[in-house]
């Protein structure tokens, strides 16, 4: 049985600013370097070459560094010992990285298994039906729930599992997941029916009907997900790894071959030396950072408290063609609000006002609201409370009448109603009055222009004679939330096309998604008319991103290929979706896209950077390896390195060092602006490409300046 | 008129005419690529071989018709050179030894014509015509077919077809090839080549020696030895005998003939996918990269010369005909390494280093600027799928090229083909240098003696075909590993080629938006050009430190 609270109801969550930070979080991106040390244990027990050979490149250098070892032990000499050494710290490095990332991972992971206490569920054992009373419960643990029990959860109390209300209202606590201490309104019916396993209920009791298995909840995919247990290689990660595998084995041809070569010449090399070669030429530099940039793409959604079900879909975002954009909540502030007062002739502006706010004091809606505060912004005047005029009689809003309104029955008798034009016009011509002709022309240019134009009307007795008019026009509209059409724009540039989704009538729809910036609109859009589009771009090739919540958007979020359901929604939409907004901000889903192009671009710029640097270590290693014989190929030697070993070394070194250095670059992201493809490559080409080809010739000079000095390199 | 004003002619000459021909032809070629309607002959040539004409092949059975057909030609061709005493116009020369046969005949059917043999002296007139000659024609004809199966990944959608195997050999060689090299065979006969029956005649020189000529027909084989790339002469001299090129106007022609498809392909391949901007884009890497060739190879045989006659003769003479000078030289020796042709008008070896070094690395490219026939136009879109991956991921999308995404598989196959010929050229190489008793085959030694090995087996991988001569190949060891280096470095690739088509073709296209990578402009030329040069210059420094480089840095 429902209790009544006494506490203040507490707000539904509103779609916060995506831009403030949330306090509960830890701030997107940044390399603390004490998770450099602990994470360094981690780093060792990957060695491990069973775990090693997922990684080919990384392998192969694992394989290395056990033959140098093998041979620094045979002959020992300083400069096998430092390639030997070097070459262990560039296996290490590279695990190094993957463990920061996953260890921001687990430490999220940590605070969502301490949500995850024992529960102990009090079940239905008979089941529910509706409205059934005196039924019988019994407490078992939360782990023995199945898919289709009943619970009873009472204030104070932790909700056992994943489920829908199906009786009842409370608030619920969900900050165990979104971070978000104010609680949330879940009630039985409708589209807040969600509640999470985990969450605690803070008033009131409701009945949840479990909809997920024991260790398939919400929260163990969330653990699961943010430890990176469950991450599978995404399609471009495989892709670019088929392509640095087969860099790895032309060199290693390359290398191998090279010894029969050098014999000819009369210049066979030592093991370390062409190990050394085959390292400093295979893609080690991204190799050892892919993982770990898959890792933090998905934890820099995590951050902005969104979850993807799968890798897959991150990359997708980054993908996507078409944005499907519901109107209210995106595109527009929630509500529509009153923008301005169209008073008919012979009425003076401030007598409409007064006479809107007069019959909006009642009006608890938004809408209504909206107007007693534009009478008071605009016009100064006061907002009144209700009971501060004297012999007032309010009249609510109702479906039957569409007008809400005051009777004043003071000294002077008078009536007041505002709603939809039909209505008071009625309301007017049954007291006797003529509404004038201009009132007709003010409300379709209301309409045309998008906007939902409320009639206010009069109605006053004067020596017993009733006197009926109209006052005007209130125009309210949608406010295009702030900053959308640069936004848009950006989109555009990225070749992202804009759908507003809204259930107004095409007119309207027409006006805002002009005054928006978006690309298209769907008007009157049902679930059908959703699915229809999604499949209609689908068919032409496109990949389709949209935001739902209904149990109605679950179809149209399944088919699109990123669907990001919000964490209000009802777990229908979350089941369907393969991302959540915990925040349930569906303006995200552009941040979603961004970030999608983000890890694809670090993933490509630090492949290109990788490749390059090896025009300079060819320049630091192959005339060390065939000055003594060809003293021409010594004018290769553009850098002028010390020696022979100190040449070699040297581009080793940096070649490990270059990993560590670009571990903060691989877990934030390159940086992303929103533009067309042809500027971002070139931007992205002089940056890693030309930076990729010139900085390794520096770096290695510079710790070839520093290692002459190591007797044994000289 | 002196000798730079008349190359500098030449050069702008040549680039005029194939300028000229890229629009007629390479529409020519779209046209007969895609068009439903078939010639009576050719509707004979399906009936004969049992083809259904009108049914295109996934891409399996596609690549079943290509190795099918290069088994048969290979059998047909070995046997014809193992018997050829028994055959007519034999004009005495007695059977080929089976290695020499067997690297002759994998050399002939794949576009490569490496030549471990004097035509002269090793092949009678039937030989020469009905069997070389008939491989110059059709395994040029290959060449386009895979090309085109792969265009066809680009512009069909959802759908397992990529054309008929044999339409397009068939159209290729009756529409195009037959016809073009007859009117220029004749042609060059009007230049002074020889077109007769004659055989061996003895004649007495002003010196009063004695000499053996042989005569034959050549012109009809010049013209498609040099149309189809392929590269094998009539005589051991190739195209710096008189009887073969006569003159520097033959020279020229012979040029303009190697190279004419090659740069008319992207043409096709720009009309085939509906956008002539992508064919300028590859036109213009390819134009870039055989210009900068032609410059770097001329100025080193013009100024690296280090030898005090090299300076009286005005450059780098050794292994020159006299007729053609420098820069007709240089301008053949570049043109016919960076296509398959491997025909040759002076001897590589004898080029100096930078120059030599640079025929080497010209092959080394994959033989894509502008290539051989068909096989140069999918080797430079294979390596733009690998430049178009790197810098879509770049822009932040699944990379995408003419609208097919790039994702696993077809990487897989771009990579396999990147990593083939590399792979056959090196451990080819490094075999050949591991086995002292092919080591002792080199004419030189130190690093001119290593380039030598290194030419031939990037030469033989590549099915180039042009020898940097010096190196005694005609032995068992050499026959045998060069020709299975000819035929895995054909057909592999092949594979890869017809198995990225396929998978390109079962796509759905992606529309383009502001988003998608555009592959059009210059700075797609810029990048593509750029990841040519730096994957295969990373994959062959090594190599080329210790051949070229070695020899010409002092």
């Amino acid at each position: 049985m429902p209790t009544t609270t006494t506490e203040e109801p507490p707000e539904a969550p509103v779609a916060k600013d995506p831009l403030a930070p949330n306090p509960h979080r830890v701030s997107g991106g940044m390399l603390d370097p004490k998770q450099l040390v602990t994470s360094f244990p981690d780093a060792l027990r990957k060695l491990d070459p069973r775990v090693m050979i997922r990684n080919p490149v990384m392998f192969v250098v694992e394989v290395g560094a056990v033959l140098t070892t093998l041979s620094a032990i045979k002959s020992p000499s300083v400069f096998a010992w430092v390639i030997t050494v070097w070459l262990w710290l560039t296996t290490v490095f590279a695990n190094l990285s993957e463990a920061v990332a996953e260890g921001r991972g687990k430490a999220q992971a940590e605070t969502l298994r301490r949500t995850k206490t024992d529960t102990v569920a009090r079940r239905l054992a008979d089941g529910w039906r509706p409205g059934a009373e005196g039924l019988v419960e019994e407490e078992i643990p939360a782990t023995q729930l199945r898919l289709g029990d009943c619970v009873v959860v009472e204030a104070g109390q932790i909700i056992p599992g994943d489920g829908d209300v199906v009786e009842g209202v409370a608030s619920v606590d969900e900050s165990a997941i979104t971070g978000e201490s104010a609680p949330v309104i879940r009630e039985s019916g409708g589209d807040r029916s969600a509640v999470t396993g985990g969450t605690k209920v803070l008033s009131d009791r409701i009945v949840v009907k479990i909809t997920s298995k024991p260790g398939e909840t919400f929260i163990d995919r969330m653990i699961a997900l943010v430890e990176g247990a469950a991450r599978q290689k995404t399609p471009n990660e495989i892709a670019l790894n088929i392509l640095l595998a087969s860099l790895t084995i032309v060199f290693l041809v390359a290398v191998v071959t090279l010894q029969p070569f050098a014999i000819f010449a009369g210049a066979e090399q030592t093991i370390v030396i062409l190990v050394a070669l085959v390292v400093a030429l295979i893609p080690t530099t991204i190799g050892a950072l892919l993982s770990a940039i898959g890792i933090a793409g998905m934890d820099r959604l995590v951050q902005r408290n969104v979850l993807a079900m799968s890798g897959r879909a991150v990359e997708a975002a980054g993908d996507v063609n078409t944005l499907l954009l519901d109107k209210t909540g995106t595109i527009t502030l929630g509500n529509r609000q009153a923008s301005e007062f169209l008073p008919v002739r012979g009425v003076d502006i401030e007598q409409l006002a007064d006479a809107a706010q007069l019959s909006s004091l009642a009006d608890e809606t938004p809408e209504g609201r909206s107007i007693v505060v534009l009478a008071k912004e605009r016009y100064a005047l006061r907002g009144r409370s209700e009971g501060e005029l004297a012999h007032a009689e309010f009249v609510p809003f109702t479906a039957q009448t569409r007008m809400s309104g005051v009777d004043l029955n003071g000294e002077e008798r008078r009536a007041l109603r505002k709603g939809a034009a039909t209505a008071v016009m009625r309301w007017v011509r049954d007291h006797g009055g003529h509404p004038t002709d201009e009132v007709g022309p003010i409300v379709d240019g209301i309409s045309g222009s998008g906007g939902t134009p409320l009639v206010v009307g009069e109605v006053s007795w004067q020596n017993g004679t009733a006197e009926a008019r109209i006052l005007g026009v209130i125009h309210l509209k949608d406010v295009v939330k702030h900053g959308m059409r640069e936004r848009f724009d950006e989109l555009r540039r990225m070749g992202i096309k804009t759908v507003m989704i809204t259930g107004d009538n095409p007119l309207t729809a027409r006006a805002i998604a002009e005054e928006a910036g978006v690309d298209d609109f769907l008007a009157e859009a049902t679930p059908e008319d959703k699915m229809a589009l999604i499949k209609r771009e689908q068919a032409g090739g496109k990949l389709v991103a949209m935001t739902g919540d209904g149990t109605n958007d679950a179809p149209a979020l399944a088919q699109a290929d990123v669907g990001v359901a919000m964490n209000t929604g009802t777990s229908a939409a979350k089941e369907a979706g393969n991302m959540v907004d915990l925040d349930s901000n569906p303006t995200k889903l552009i941040e979603i896209v961004e970030i999608g192009k983000q890890l694809l671009i670090t993933r490509g710029a630090l492949t290109t950077f990788s490749i390059a640097n090896d025009v300079a270590k060819y320049f630091a290693i192959i005339p060390a390896m065939f000055a003594s014989v060809y003293p021409g190929l010594q004018h290769l030697n553009i850098m002028g390195l010390h020696s022979p070993t100190s040449a070699i070394s040297s581009a080793i070194i940096f070649n490990a060092l270059i990993i560590v250095a670009l571990i903060p670059l691989a877990l934030r992201g390159v940086r992303y602006r929103p533009s067309s493809a042809s500027s971002l490559l070139s931007r992205n080409i002089w940056i890693y490409g030309l930076g990729g080809l010139i900085l390794p010739f520096i770096g290695i000079k510079v710790i070839d300046l520093l290692i002459q000095f190591i007797p044994g390199l000289r | 008129m002196n000798n730079t004003l008349a190359g500098w002619l030449q050069v702008i000459a040549l680039v005029g005419a194939l300028a000229l021909s890229y629009r007629p032809l390479g529409d020519y070629l779209a046209h007969i690529l895609t068009s439903p309607r078939h010639w009576r002959v050719e509707r004979l040539v399906y009936r004969a071989g049992g083809v259904d004409g009108d049914a295109d092949q996934p891409w399996p059975a596609y690549l079943r018709s290509v190795l099918a057909f290069f088994l048969v030609s290979l059998l047909f061709l070995y046997g014809f050179l193992r018997l050829q005493n028994h055959l007519l116009l034999s004009l005495g020369m007695k059977a080929v030894k089976p290695d020499l046969a067997f690297n002759t005949a994998a050399s002939f059917v794949t576009n490569t014509n490496w030549q471990n043999y004097s035509g002269e002296s090793t092949m009678g007139h039937l030989v020469q015509m009905a069997g070389l000659a008939v491989q110059n024609f059709v395994s040029a004809a290959v060449g386009i077919g895979v090309v085109a199966a792969l265009i066809r990944g680009f512009t069909r959608k959802k759908t397992d077809r990529v054309g008929n195997f044999w339409v397009d050999l068939t159209r290729v060689v009756l529409r195009v090839l037959l016809p073009v090299s007859f009117v220029f065979a004749l042609v060059l006969v009007a230049g002074g080549v020889i077109e007769n029956f004659h055989g061996i005649q003895s004649i007495t020189t002003i010196a009063g020696e004695h000499q053996s000529l042989t005569g034959g027909p050549v012109a009809s084989q010049e013209a498609i030895k040099e149309l189809g790339t392929n590269g094998g002469g009539f005589y051991n001299a190739n195209s710096s005998h008189p009887f073969e090129n006569p003159n520097p106007f033959t020279n020229w022609l012979e040029i303009y003939l190697l190279l004419v498809i090659g740069f008319a392909l992207p043409r096709t391949f720009g009309k085939m996918v509906g956008d002539n901007r992508q064919g300028y884009a590859i036109v213009a890497v390819m134009a870039l990269i055989w210009a900068s060739s032609v410059a770097i190879v001329t100025a080193n045989e013009l100024h690296s010369v280090s030898s005090s006659a090299g300076h009286l003769a005005g450059g780098m003479m050794e292994g020159k005909e006299q007729r053609f000078g420098i820069w007709a030289s240089a301008l053949f020796a570049v043109s016919t390494t960076l296509t398959s042709c491997g025909a040759v008008n002076s001897f590589h070896d004898s080029y100096t280093p930078g120059g030599g070094g640079m025929t080497i690395f010209n092959m080394m490219l994959g033989e894509i600027a502008p290539g051989g026939t068909g096989s140069g136009l999918y080797g430079i879109l294979i390596l733009a799928v690998v430049a178009v991956f790197v810098a879509g991921l770049m822009v932040g999308r699944t990379p995408e090229y003419l609208g097919k995404k790039l994702r696993g598989q077809e990487m897989k196959y771009a990579s396999l083909y990147i990593l083939t010929t590399p792979a056959i050229v090196l451990v080819g190489a490094g075999l050949a240098m591991a086995l002292p008793g092919e080591r002792a085959a080199m004419l030189n030694h130190g690093p001119h003696g290593f380039s030598e090995v290194l030419y031939a087996f990037t030469s033989a991988a590549n099915n180039n075909g042009s020898a940097f001569a010096g190196l005694s190949a005609n032995t068992v060891w050499y026959n045998t590993a060069l020709g299975l280096a000819m035929i895995l470095g054909r057909f592999l690739p092949m594979v890869f080629v017809l198995a990225l088509a396929g998978s390109l073709a079962s796509q759905q296209p992606v529309p383009v938006t502001a988003g998608t990578l555009p592959t059009h402009r210059p700075q797609f030329v810029g990048l593509l050009t750029g990841v040519i040069l730096i994957v295969v210059g990373l994959t062959y420094f090594p190599a080329l430190a210790l051949g070229p480089l070695a020899e010409g840095l002092h």
